[in-house]
């Protein structure tokens, strides 16, 4: 057996093993026990990720009883990437989670789903064929389900949220389905190397491509199937949401990956066109309601949708430029894509979790009730700041480095001669700009509403730091949001291996886009930034033996007694200018209620101002979608109405049905 | 207006601003740090607002306290110095400390008029709690009702030294 | 050794752009001035007090205008001022340029919100949305100057520019010029977007963010600011006139090269300060469509940069 073999099965035996620790471990140990194991799975995907990069190959056959080729698990250097992603970031959220979980979420089954749903995400980009694909995705949908439902006893929110993912979950199983069986049916066999030996061109192709990537991109998130991602997060428990906005989500990129690049590749131009369409519009609108919302773990899923847009739009940018003459600026597109996946599962993680530790210790998720956090939680202040600066890809983080890469490759993919090129790409450009624009002030927010200022609520005035292991696996998390945006040039030479870009040299310490000449040395900005700081620094504390700072009492209030915090700008109204410039876009419904005083209507007594935002895409597309089903299903309840004597009666006109049409 | 119009308005008004007058006496102990740049903070502790508008007027382009150095500023924080005018009220003793208190050192404060100085015509009324001298420390005083800018300016001039 | 000096020459210059633009300002408006260098004068007196430190306020209120000044430090030895050479390994990439900019943006932003007063807090906001505005600006015309360079990195435009002076009378260079313009005065806070000079807090962006800041980070602050400025105003005039910078390293070529700098810089100053005194604020609502004005003719550039190569 080969170490990858070795790595594969090691994962399943793993995760066996933890789903055994969650069902049948004595109470105390459950917890901790399973979190090891589930920790120790997301190791060996990584471990066998790594392999795979480096140019390990292994494949492992797992008969079944049905009539059919037995399932083989074969994963290749792409595969190998999204293995790694989804393993560290399983790493780090099963450690969290050791400390994390307590109530609904320390249920048996609920636990027992957890490793399972590790080892589904890491067997998805390890399948070598349609059947193991297939399982793997159901295995993870059936256990992310279970998961998103853990308080579901408690919070009724929670049910509806898991009624959403069910349904849109098995909605993009289904599509996928079709839309490979429709490939395999063409093709007579099962496994990828078969499939793709399918006519891009073809009607058949087209079709599966498109139910592909409707499928693929409800996991993804993307704008207009992105309904479940807002609902999702905030209703899972924190280790969960993250490993799924982490890792999950991306599977969705990985399986759009797996069709453009391995099933179907060197398809028609529209195929290219379709994600750089579906990545823009889902990266703008994305940006926009996160930037708007004010429940944390909401902003945080809408981020997810903007960053899948994103990644999207990189993977379309470079099938594009790949096929009109600029193959240097393609794979460096894809290389972003790439980069933006991990760098995604990074600062998301560290942002899932940091956002999990100021939930659990404040009991708040309502951004406008937090503030003063980052005194009374160092850890979780600085790591989850550390995450922010990622998401709004600030040096020197590997955010920035990912986006970084996808302009250079947006500037020298600029084909004047090309009319589709020269249209598609300023209008990419413009939407990388406006999302990282709005980004910042979306991330500005989250981190400094949260923890700055002074305490909005009784919560958030008496919240404790988070447990140890929840501490680790955050300072975890913020390490790699740095190291790899310090040292991206292992990431880096590993993604080009997955891409199979053929110029790649990329040393530790640099990215190099050998072919459109450009250099990308995050060290040397960072000593740079390090320099200048010290130099401030050093200024400033010769300054302080003159001139000591002196603590004082009052923030100054122009004289009066200390104002109220809820005199504080607040995160509603910290995107309230945004809100406004974007009216038409997030068309918030706005309230005023002023009540005057008895003796006249010129004196207020009360003003009440509220303000909700609405989901546009959900509103008008999906109630009135819902609501055609519903009335549906309220005549078909006609139908079936409990009578025996109707349900023989439709039992006779069946059987006649069958003698007419079998005599006909 | 359109931007030759304006520039031709510039050019034939030409220097509003009255030639400067000699250099008054520095003071003594100004800190070393005020010399050559002073902003001044505001406080309108109880006034008729007589002096308000001689400070205006001193901080306008006649006078132009701003060519000695001198700036009024929005926040304390950034002030150097507290310039208090009027009678010090009851609902105003607190806000003049707070805002000496919120400024750094060293700062100076400056009494500007005379019911600052010594409550003026209002001495013994009913709400005022005594001269700004009674409240807080004082650095400089400029009498008058109200002083004249030339006043204002000079105090401030003592300051900065130019 | 460029970039060392270039930072020393911003540095000991940005001040005095800014005293430079407060005389010119007070002068049209016939007052006399407090002189060019009273920039200095305030920084030196800021540099001696003390600072105060509120209660309930972190550690970002002591770390951010470090950081803020810090990012103005690198970002004025990436832009090419004086040389084209450039840093080595650490190429001018407009891509660092910005986004240590927004390093800067984003510290200054925290800062107005640590205090948890509300005039903070509403400048900070005010500031980042602005600031998110501006970014689609600055990356698109920019990204519309680099297309017939071939090349993200400043120094590359500007060489581009020096060997090709025509360019720079085109329409793609013209539109991308006047769209970068509309971005660096909203984002270095100038007239009308923001008013330098405002005492009435409703109206104040940037100094609704400072008024808490004292002392030494005051001057961390206004240094940072101003450096900012210079930098992009003296990267602007580089753009539009391209001489004068050094393209090889030696003493008569930088001599010459910081004084068309400096004189770059005062021309473009004056001319600033000039226009703002014809200015009114706007209010804060229009300023978005003045910003997506400019979008617009950054997106214009760039359509037209596909255009004209392909006519």
């Amino acid at each position: 057996m080969t170490a990858v073999e070795w790595g594969l099965a090691g994962q399943l035996a793993l995760a066996g093993l933890g789903v055994l620790a969650a069902l049948a471990a004595p109470a105390r140990a459950r917890v901790g026990l399973t979190g090891v194991l589930s920790a120790l799975v997301g190791v060996a995907g990584a471990v066998t990720g790594i392999v795979v990069l480096s140019g390990g190959q292994g494949r492992l056959s797992l008969s079944t009883s049905l009539p059919l080729d037995p399932m083989t698990l074969e994963p290749t250097a792409l595969g190998g990437f999204f293995m790694l992603v989804a393993g560290a970031v399983g790493v780090v959220a099963a450690v969290y989670s050791i400390g994390y979980v307590h109530g609904a979420a320390a249920a048996r089954p609920v636990l027992a789903a957890f490793p399972a749903f590790l080892a589904a995400m890491q067997l998805v980009p390890a399948a070598g064929d349609l059947l193991s694909f297939l399982a793997a995705w159901e295995l993870m949908a059936v256990a992310s389900t279970v998961l998103v439902l853990a308080e579901h006893a408690s919070r009724a929110e929670v049910r509806r949220a898991g009624l959403w993912y069910a349904g849109m979950t098995h909605l993009s199983f289904v599509l996928i389905l079709l839309g490979l069986a429709l490939l395999a049916a063409h093709q007579g066999g099962t496994s990828w190397a078969e499939l793709a030996t399918a006519d891009p061109d073809s009607a058949t192709a087209a079709a599966a491509y498109l139910l592909l990537v409707v499928g693929f991109a409800t996991k993804a998130g993307l704008v207009p199937f992105h309904v479940w991602l807002p609902r999702a997060h905030p209703a899972a428990p924190s280790h969960v949401s993250a490993a799924m906005s982490s890792a999950m989500v991306t599977m969705g990129v990985y399986g759009l990956l797996l069709v453009v690049v391995r099933l179907l590749p060197g398809g028609p131009t529209w195929f290219g066109v379709v994600l750089v369409a579906l990545g823009a519009v889902s990266a703008v609108y994305g940006i926009l309601q996160a930037s708007a919302a004010s429940d944390l773990k909401v902003l945080l899923g809408y981020s997810t949708t903007e960053n899948t847009g994103l990644m999207v739009l990189a993977a379309g940018i470079g099938l594009l430029l790949r096929e009109h003459g600029a193959p240097g600026a393609g794979d460096a597109a894809l290389l972003a894509c790439l980069l933006l996946v991990a760098s995604h599962a990074a600062f998301k993680t560290a942002l899932f979790l940091g956002a999990g530790a100021v939930l659990s210790a404040s009991g708040q998720r309502d951004l406008d009730r937090m503030g003063g956090l980052g005194m009374r939680m160092p850890v979780t202040a600085v790591t989850f700041g550390v995450g922010a600066l990622g998401a709004a890809a600030l040096p020197v983080t590997v955010g920035f480095v990912a986006e970084w890469t996808l302009l250079q490759s947006l500037i020298h993919g600029a084909r004047p001669g090309d009319r589709l090129i020269a249209v598609v790409m300023p209008v990419a450009v413009a939407v990388v700009a406006l999302t990282a624009g709005l980004a910042l002030l979306t991330f500005v927010k989250a981190a400094g509403i949260t923890f700055l200022a002074r305490p909005r609520s009784e919560g958030a005035a008496t919240a404790r730091e988070a447990p140890r292991p929840m501490q680790v696996a955050l300072v975890l998390a913020a390490a790699v949001v740095v190291g790899l945006g310090l040292l991206p040039g292992q990431l880096a030479t590993w993604a080009h291996a997955a891409v199979e870009a053929p110029s790649a040299v990329s040393d530790t310490t640099a990215i190099r886009l050998a072919r459109i000449d450009a250099v990308l040395v995050p060290l040397a900005v960072a000593t740079a930034l390090g320099l200048a700081v010290a130099l401030v620094a050093a200024l400033a504390s010769t300054a302080a033996r003159q001139a000591p700072r002196r603590a004082v009492d009052l923030a100054w209030g122009c004289g009066g007694v200390r104002s109220s915090a809820r005199m504080q700008y607040t995160a509603t109204s910290y995107a309230e200018p945004l809100v406004r410039v974007f009216d038409q876009a997030l068309r918030p419904q706005r309230d005023v209620e002023i009540s005057h005083r008895d003796e006249s209507r010129y004196l207020v007594e009360q003003v009440h101002f509220r303000q909700s935002l609405h989901d546009l895409v959900e509103a008008r597309v999906y109630d009135p979608l819902l609501g055609f089903v519903m009335r549906v299903g309220a005549v078909g309840r006609r139908i079936q109405n409990g009578s025996i004597h109707r349900y023989l009666g439709y039992s006779f006109a069946a059987l006649v049905l069958v003698l007419v049409v079998v005599s006909w | 207006m359109s931007l030759a119009k304006l520039i031709r308005l510039a050019r034939r008004s030409g220097r509003i601003a009255e030639p400067a007058p000699e250099r008054p006496e520095p003071l003594p102990d100004v800190p070393k740090p005020l010399r050559g740049s002073v902003q001044v903070r505001h406080v309108d502790a109880g006034s008729c607002n007589g002096c308000e508008i001689e400070i205006g007027a001193a901080f306008g382009p006649v006078y132009d306290a701003e060519r000695y150095g001198a700036r009024l500023v929005a926040s304390p924080r950034h002030a150097d110095v507290v310039m208090a005018t009027g009678v010090v009220t009851r609902n105003m003793e607190e806000p003049l400390k707070r805002t000496v208190a919120a400024t750094p050192r060293p700062r100076l404060v400056i009494a500007v008029g005379d019911c600052a100085k010594d409550c003026g015509v209002f001495r013994g009324a009913p709400g005022v709690v005594g001269s700004v001298g009674e409240v807080v420390e004082v650095d400089v005083e400029v009498p008058g009702c109200p002083p004249r800018p030339e006043q204002i300016v000079e105090a401030l001039r003592r300051v900065t030294g130019r | 050794m460029v970039a060392v000096l270039q930072v020393l020459v911003v540095v000991a210059a940005s001040p005095l752009v800014i005293g430079l633009m407060r005389t010119v300002r007070a002068r049209l408006e016939g007052r006399v001035g407090a002189g060019v260098l009273q920039p200095w004068r305030d920084l030196r007196k800021l540099w001696g007090k003390e600072p105060l430190r509120a209660e309930g306020t972190t550690w970002v209120s002591v770390a951010g205008p470090i950081t803020l000044l810090a990012s103005s430090l690198v970002v004025a030895a990436l832009t090419p001022l004086l040389g084209t050479a450039g840093l080595a390994g650490l190429p001018g990439d407009l891509f660092v340029v910005v986004s240590v900019l927004l390093l800067g943006t984003v510290a200054l932003a925290l800062v107005g919100l640590d205090a948890g007063t509300a005039f903070g807090g509403m400048g900070s906001s005010r500031h980042m949305t602005i600031a998110a505005l501006v970014e689609p600006t600055v990356l698109l015309s920019v990204y519309a100057l680099s297309i017939p360079a071939g090349t993200s990195v400043l120094s590359g435009i500007v060489r581009a520019r020096l060997d090709d002076p025509v360019s720079v009378l085109s329409p793609v260079s013209l539109l991308a010029l006047l769209a970068l313009t509309i971005a660096v005065v909203a984002e270095t806070g100038r007239l009308p977007v923001d008013n330098p000079a405002t005492h009435l807090e409703l109206t104040m962006v940037h100094e609704a963010m400072v008024l808490e800041t004292s002392g030494r980070d005051l001057a961390w602050l206004e240094l940072g600011s101003w450096m900012r400025l210079s930098v992009l105003l003296g990267l602007l005039s580089t753009l539009v006139v391209p001489w004068g910078i050094a393209t090889e390293v030696s003493v008569t070529t930088l001599a010459l090269a910081v004084v068309a700098l400096l004189a770059k810089l005062t021309v473009i100053a004056g001319l600033l300060a000039t226009i703002e005194v014809t200015l009114a604020k706007l209010r804060l609502f229009r300023i978005p469509e003045l910003l997506a004005g400019s979008f617009a003719l950054a997106f214009l550039a760039v359509t037209a940069s596909y255009l004209v190569v392909q006519a």
